[in-house]
């Protein structure tokens, strides 16, 4: 034990700021940007470099209903078609601020120098997507998120925002109820740092990483939603896990990867084996009116013809997801294990196809030709689903975005409430923009009306040892933290991914609690200096935490709604439309399961949701 | 496809060695898969930095058998693999660990450039551009910050001017928003002095190695050039200046 006392003696490097903002990608910018404009001292904290996070993977655009391309656009088209996605378990008002004010958001990153796509008058141009009635994402090709997260970067570094790169979060600290602050790890040397803070503002994005096929990067460890949770915060929605319909299958190392719904936006069709376009077999009663029925029309939608309903292609991502999981089971897929993706065959219909499938869908065409030697102007993508995005997160109040942790907040992928059971393609670059905003100014609020919270030594050297563990068991029996996350990404991909039932779902509830037990054992060698090893172990427990959440959020919902679809219980049950699920820490320490109602619906609202059904 | 042998720089600060890993590979994987999994069955400790995993981040720059690329964007079938394949860091900026360097004086010039001051917006919130004025940026808008340009410039490389000059990357940003159709900023004069365009000789190195392909030299830095030359030193824009000065400080 005297090595580990020897390191407990060091001293941490202390910050102090009024709002602390974890996470670097679009909502954690724009809401650092928003509390320093508001005069707090803002620190940020992220796990990557400044611009690295993976808002830049983004590609199909940001949702907003500027109606420039289609005048009969507007918020409550918007809000209702947002609803109808999440299958009405999303926080009502939470849809209503995002479509009220995501074209506002929108317009001011094209002031802090953003270039989106234009219409011939020069105006913001935007695409039809998945779930939206009218063509609604302003877009620039298909690098939305990157022209995004460089505009909200290249205005934050003017804004005497304090940003520490390569720092992870390790613990939350608190002065009784209220959030005090983050116990830090820096990447580069190892060494432990205090951020005091009143407001905190989790920014973290979402938890792909606890899936064995995801397009997240390393970062998406839930970590947000565990810091959250060990705060003493609620969680909502976890059973909701969005698997997009289109990653990429092949070769085996990109597998994931993902292929963007603009394809399909642009004309791209879905083929099995057999070249049969199997959209159009199983069209929800709930989208029939919508959707087209010959394949004509369908083409016509994606040219911007407005008599035409849209292709099944663009049905919803959830639906999409689990057609292909249905031709690929039955025998019908691709030779990759995926089905065609084919945006070539516009050539039949298109002049210059080659060209314009170049300049609409740039980095698609580089990503296939560079990663797996196919040019897709000329052959068809094989792709299949991919962990994408977590509609579940940290429980908020709509306007503030604060957790029922006092000073705790959390904005975009992190938070849960706007997307319900579902999230449509392009209202998450909305999200970020307009909840990290109000993140922001509210945590700053929160921060200038309190007494400077009290950091407590205490949870200071607990952190600190449990952060310094793995090395203790260096030269024990321990295995290394890369195994135990491998075998957590297989359990979840098998057992709790696009299709679920219960006895399986209990299986990787048991699985899970294994994993946990091993995770205590962890050793990692080397030093604390750049040492991956170490941060995958750490990162462990917050994907542990994550993936328990999912796991017993979708046992309990025993029906089939938005992304959670039950073999066992494949309908919806209305029972079910009437509450979300609450995940929160026992007094016991373990993880509970509560059914929260839904709250009710202002008139107005209701009344939109009636009329556009 | 068989084992492959990849010689990893390995070591902190500056100093280190070369150290063979032999690895299974098979064709569709790129480098940084081959270094993942050394990392996972070899040698934990290995740090590398990384994100996307699909060239649009710009995290995983290196040296692989001598080019600066990404690694995510390298594949087997790229590399000679009889021999064993070398991976460095990258050579202009600080070393920290293994594959891991100190770039954070990119983002420190960042912060020297003058942001985007765009002109009024109209009555309805917004701006009107024609497309094809949002198209000549659009190449610079391209960049993923990978700083590959700015390993293999010379001027930082091999001179290490850093304290005076900004280096590609920084042109492409000075490209992007000098010729943004919405910005009223003048930046010419510090482009001059103190982003030091001057010390391009325009070889072109940075183009080469741009993964995103844009065109650093021909389409950003000379025609940044050409505007400083045409401001500093066209020799009527002398006199008139000569002129007025002596105005201003006649009797």
């Amino acid at each position: 034990m005297g090595r580990l006392e020897d390191l407990l003696t060091e001293r941490h490097e202390r910050h102090r700021h009024d709002v602390l903002v974890i996470g670097a990608g679009g909502a954690g910018l724009r809401a650092a940007i928003e509390a320093a404009g508001a005069g707090a001292r803002v620190g940020l904290v992220c796990k990557s470099l400044l611009g690295k996070a993976h808002t830049v993977m983004a590609e199909g655009g940001v949702a907003a209903a500027l109606a420039n391309v289609s005048e009969r656009d507007s918020w409550r088209v918007h809000f209702a078609d947002t609803m109808r996605g999440g299958q009405y378990l999303n926080n009502a008002r939470m849809a209503e601020l995002h479509a009220r004010e995501s074209p506002d958001r929108v317009r001011e990153l094209e002031g802090w120098g953003a270039l989106f796509d234009r219409t011939r008058d020069g105006r913001i141009l935007q695409r039809n997507f998945g779930g939206h009635a009218y063509p609604r994402l302003a877009h620039v090709g298909d690098r939305t998120g990157l022209e995004m997260i460089r505009t909200l970067q290249d205005h934050g570094v003017h804004r005497g925002i304090d940003v520490h790169m390569e720092c992870t979060v390790f613990r939350l600290l608190k002065d009784g109820d209220r959030v005090a602050g983050a116990f830090v790890y820096d990447r580069e040397r190892g060494r432990f740092h205090v951020f005091q803070a009143n407001a905190v503002v989790l920014a973290t994005g979402g938890i792909g990483r606890a899936f064995a096929v995801t397009s997240n990067s390393w970062e998406y460890t839930g970590d947000g939603h565990a810091l959250a949770y060990q705060a003493g915060a609620e969680l909502v929605d976890m059973e909701f896990v969005q698997f997009h319909p289109t990653g990429m299958v092949w070769p085996p190392s990109v597998r994931g990867i993902l292929v963007t719904e603009g394809v399909r936006g642009e004309g791209g069709i879905l083929l099995n084996k057999d070249g049969r376009r199997f959209m159009f077999d199983d069209i929800p009663e709930l989208y029939r009116d919508q959707t087209a029925d010959n394949e004509e029309e369908g083409w016509r939608y994606t040219q911007g013809d407005r008599q035409a309903r849209r292709p099944p292609e663009l049905l919803t991502r959830d639906h999409v997801a689990r057609k292909i999981v249905r031709e690929i089971k039955e025998g019908r897929g691709s030779p990759h294990g995926g089905v065609f993706l084919d945006i070539a065959w516009i050539r039949h219909k298109l002049p210059g196809a080659a060209e314009h499938i170049k300049r609409k869908l740039p980095s698609m065409y580089q990503q296939f030709k560079a990663l797996a030697d196919i040019d897709i102007t000329r052959e068809p993508m094989e792709v299949g689903p991919t962990t994408h995005y977590a509609m579940g997160g940290v429980r908020v109040e709509a306007d503030s975005q604060m957790s029922t942790v006092p000073g705790l907040f959390a904005a975009g992928e992190c938070a849960g409430g706007l997307h319900g059971a579902n999230r449509l393609g392009g209202n998450s670059l909305s999200d970020l923009l307009v909840f990290g905003k109000r993140a922001g100014e509210f945590a700053a609020r929160f921060a200038g009306e309190r007494e400077q919270a009290r950091i407590d030594e205490d949870q200071l050297r607990r952190a600190e040892r449990e952060a310094l563990q793995p090395f203790e068991r260096q030269g024990s029996a321990g295995e290394g933290p890369y195994a135990i996350q491998h075998e957590l990404q297989d359990v979840m991909q098998n057992l709790v991914g696009i299709v679920r039932n219960e006895g399986e779902l209990r299986r990787a509830l048991g699985a899970i609690g294994q994993l946990r037990e091993r995770a205590g054992r962890v050793a990692v060698q080397g030093n604390r200096e750049y040492n991956p090893g170490w941060h995958a172990a750490l990162d462990l427990d917050n994907l542990l935490t994550v993936a328990e959440a999912v796991t017993r959020a979708a046992i309990e919902r025993r029906e089939s709604r938005g992304a959670q679809f039950r073999e066992d219980h494949p309908d919806k049950d209305p029972q079910y439309a009437r509450f979300n699920h609450v995940i929160a820490r026992g007094a016991d320490g373990a993880m509970q399961v509560q059914r929260a109602p839904l709250p009710g619906l202002r008139d107005e609202l209701a009344r939109i949701i009636e009329e556009l059904k | 496809m068989g084992r492959a042998t990849f010689r990893i720089w390995r070591g902190e600060r500056g100093t280190g060695e070369f150290r063979d890993y032999v690895t299974e590979v098979d064709d569709g994987m790129v480098v940084l898969d081959a270094v993942h999994q050394i990392q996972a069955e070899q040698a934990n400790d290995l740090a590398v930095r990384w994100n996307c995993k699909a060239g649009k981040c710009g995290s995983c720059s290196a040296e692989i058998a001598g080019m600066p690329r990404l690694m995510c964007m390298t594949r087997m079938g790229q590399l000679d693999l009889e021999r064993p394949v070398t991976v460095e860091p990258l050579k202009a900026f600080p070393h920290l660990r293994d594959l891991v360097t100190d770039v954070s004086w990119n983002y420190e010039v960042k912060k020297r450039i003058k942001p985007f001051k765009p002109g009024p917006a109209e009555a309805d919130g917004g701006w009107r551009m024609a497309q094809s004025d949002v198209d000549r940026v659009m190449e610079f808008r391209k960049c993923i910050e990978c700083f590959l340009c700015q390993d293999v410039c010379h001027v930082l490389r091999d001179h290490q001017l850093h304290a005076a000059f900004a280096g590609p990357r920084h042109f492409v940003h000075l490209a992007a928003i000098q010729m943004h159709p919405l910005d009223t900023e003048d930046r010419l004069d510090e482009i001059r002095t103190l982003h030091g365009i001057g010390f391009c000789n325009i070889t072109k190195c940075c183009t080469k190695v741009c993964p995103e392909e844009i065109g650093i030299t021909d389409n950003a830095i000379i025609p940044l050039k050409e505007r400083v030359v045409d401001r500093a030193y066209d020799p009527l824009r002398i006199l008139g200046r000569r002129r007025i000065e002596e105005r201003q400080s006649g009797p």
